[in-house]
């Protein structure tokens, strides 16, 4: 994971990452298909609920699944508040999952929407013991600011609300975070389809997570390995300064201020 | 949004009852194919679409309900189903209620579980994987008060992360100990949304409260439980009246307490002991049109079906939007460890419980009859025939951290 040819790594914690696709192992079928849907993706870090881990059981099913060589981002989901989630990644590390933790901390169960303010602090708490915290959060540059002086590694905005594969309904605050915060952004929730991470990618974005567009497609490692080919060509677009896009108005063909080289002064 | 009332009542009494049933009666083609249109658009419904998707017009649109409630869900919860098991700990009751097995008047067995049982009947349960188990009780707390369950969820909590309720109405504060207990879930039936009815079929016993019943998903969730899940027992009014109140009420709590999961069940009446025989006829076409336009209604709510439904019927309701499944169910108490195998030390902690529990196989009662026998692994295996994962855990507790790192299991 830190050695590679490739010149264009994304730098979190310690971890210096090819992919800049982040997968997650909720909503599938079967957990079985994980390795599959990993290999196919490329993907190098998986996201995963301690909630659904049987910690203390060796043969726990999800787990089993996650390729050795992956790194895992537990996160806190069903955690309310900042001390919730807290709890939830002091037992993840507790459990042998490592230094990373993904932030999550939801107190409307209507619209899953994160809590910037409960977010900031468990971000704050967690990063001064030494996590790597990777906070789901709302495109909020207030919030964002937050997040950045209480420690984060990266920032998650999402792109719709979770689960609804919406795509980047947030793309205007996104690309705003992308422009001010000097952290990786990511790009969670919302994305539904591989042209929804390409535009993401396209547009700046450090990388994005996805989970519930593969793990409920027909095909999830199918799936996988096409966001696995958005997410590069997104990347490589960046990289290679997509031309600009005139928006609203055609190009006129007769200059309107081609006068000037006219005029006999 | 104007301030919430923090009682359910008052929104209740906002739909006379004789309106429900006669706006629900008259909904037309116009108005389902509006509440599925706005369902499809993935927007949120109002009760008036809600009342369109259960009218009997609606029926001609099951298929398509069930594809957007497929859709719904998958997006939602993913092709999981997460597994529970009953644990009843003791039947004696002071209720009357006339569709019972435990109606006090019912000349069945009595008898309550000691903590060393439960702790026996919870090593059992959790040696077929279950890490989630719903303790019930009967309405007798001078027998089984609130502390003697909290004591019983205490006992359990090394065996199980998830730990429900389903006993009668508690105080906030009864509900508060239970959740330091290590209880993080409550089930409540409110039975029937209509006064009238409910007052019919409760003659006496505490039980016979409504409000107090109403109100108790809403005291739970004050005192801190993580989901409280509500539901009516289909077949004592009309159907298509109680499912809209439980969806309404179900919605009302989403709203009021928004930190809370809110949850639905959808019992059918079952055989039983006693004389009650005036069931209203809920075929499993209604059943199904039910999960549906609770699931359109109510997208993030989980949708559990008991063992009161039969092990076919249950296998094709997983696609449409269930998202709990019971299994290895025995609704008598204990039930899950012969009565012999309970250990000498737990009778002499309990000596008045003795003779009850050495003859509780033989003489053992349910308090339904359940028509899914299947075991867990049963259970578990077609659901992974319809294509879905059968999840055994699917919470961790927070309030002891020592639990999450598998301490006490090892």
């Amino acid at each position: 994971m830190t050695s590679s040819t490739n010149d264009d790594l994304l730098h979190i914690g310690d971890a210096f990452l090819e992919s800049r696709l982040f997968i997650g192992t909720g909503k599938y079928g079967d957990d079985a298909v994980i390795p599959a849907v990993a290999q196919a993706s490329g993907a190098q870090v998986i996201t995963v609920a301690l909630r659904r881990v049987d910690i203390g059981n060796p043969k726990d099913g999800m787990l089993s699944h996650i390729p050795k060589n992956m790194r895992l981002l537990p996160n806190t989901s069903g955690a309310r508040t900042a001390d919730e989630a807290a709890r939830i990644a002091r037992l993840a590390r507790a459990a042998g999952c490592g230094d990373w933790i993904k932030i999550e901390v939801i107190s409307d169960n209507r619209h899953l929407l994160p809590d910037g303010y409960e977010t900031a602090k468990a971000t704050e708490t967690l990063a001064k013991e030494g996590f790597v915290v990777l906070p789901y959060m709302n495109p909020d540059l207030y919030v964002a600011r937050d997040l950045v002086n209480a420690g984060a590694a990266a920032v998650m905005p999402l792109g719709a609300p979770i689960g609804t594969n919406r795509g980047l309904r947030t793309r205007e605050m996104i690309g705003i975070l992308i422009e001010e915060i000097p952290l990786p952004i990511i790009v969670d929730a919302g994305i539904g389809r591989p042209s929804h991470a390409c535009e993401a990618m396209e547009m700046g974005a450090a990388a994005c997570l996805v989970n519930t567009a593969i793990a409920v497609s027909g095909h999830p490692a199918r799936m996988a390995a096409a966001f696995g080919d958005a997410v590069r060509a997104g990347r490589a677009a960046y990289l290679a300064r997509t031309a600009p896009v005139l928006e609203g108005h055609a190009a006129a063909s007769s200059p309107l201020t081609g006068f000037l080289g006219e005029c006999h002064e | 949004m104007n301030a919430m009332n923090d009682d359910f009542f008052p929104e209740l009494q906002k739909y006379p009852l004789s309106d429900v049933s006669r706006d629900i009666m008259a909904c037309s083609d116009k108005e389902v194919l509006r509440a599925l249109e706005t369902a499809e658009n993935g927007a949120w419904l109002d009760a008036r679409d809600f009342m369109a998707l259960l009218s009997p017009a609606a029926a001609s649109y099951l298929e398509r309900m069930a594809r957007t409630a497929q859709s719904l869900t998958q997006r939602n919860f993913g092709r999981a189903i997460q597994l529970f098991t009953p644990l009843y700990l003791s039947n004696f009751c002071t209720n009357r209620c006339v569709y019972c097995g435990f109606n006090t008047c019912n000349a069945i067995h009595r008898s309550m579980l000691t903590l060393e049982e439960i702790e026996a009947e919870g090593a059992c349960i959790a040696a077929t994987g279950l890490r989630h188990i719903l303790l019930l009780t009967g309405d007798a707390p001078k027998k089984a008060g609130p502390d003697y369950i909290a004591d019983a969820a205490r006992r359990l909590r090394p065996f199980f992360p998830g730990i429900g309720v389903e006993v009668y109405s508690l105080t906030q504060e009864e509900y508060a100990l239970l959740c330091a207990s290590g209880v993080d879930s409550m089930t409540m039936f409110q039975e029937t949304y209509n006064p009238e009815l409910y007052a019919r079929l409760h003659p006496s016993g505490p039980k016979r409260n409504f409000h107090f019943r109403l109100e108790a998903p809403g005291r739970a969730a004050s005192a801190g439980m993580r989901c409280v899940n509500i539901g009516a027992l289909l077949g004592l009014d009309a159907w298509r009246r109680d499912a809209f109140f439980t969806g309404l009420h179900a919605n009302w709590l989403q709203a009021r307490y928004p930190g809370v999961e809110t949850a639905v069940s959808v019992p059918r009446m079952r055989p039983h002991a006693g004389s009650f025989d005036q069931v209203q006829p809920v075929r499993d076409r209604d059943l199904v049109q039910i999960i549906l336009a609770l699931r359109l209604f109510l997208p993030m709510s989980g949708i559990t079906v008991s063992t009161r439904e039969r092990a076919a019927l249950r296998d094709r309701l997983i696609p449409l939007g269930v998202t709990k499944l019971s299994a290895g169910v025995s609704t008598a108490v204990g039930g899950h460890v012969p009565a012999q195998a309970h250990t000498p030390t737990a009778m002499q902690a309990h000596p008045a419980e003795n003779a009850l529990s050495t003859t509780r196989a033989k003489q053992n009662v349910g308090q339904f009859e359940i028509a899914d026998t299947r075991s867990v692994d049963e259970v578990a295996q077609a659901i992974r025939a319809m294509g879905y994962q059968p999840v055994f855990k699917h919470w961790e507790p927070l309030e002891g951290e020592e639990y999450a790192c598998g301490a006490l299991r090892q």
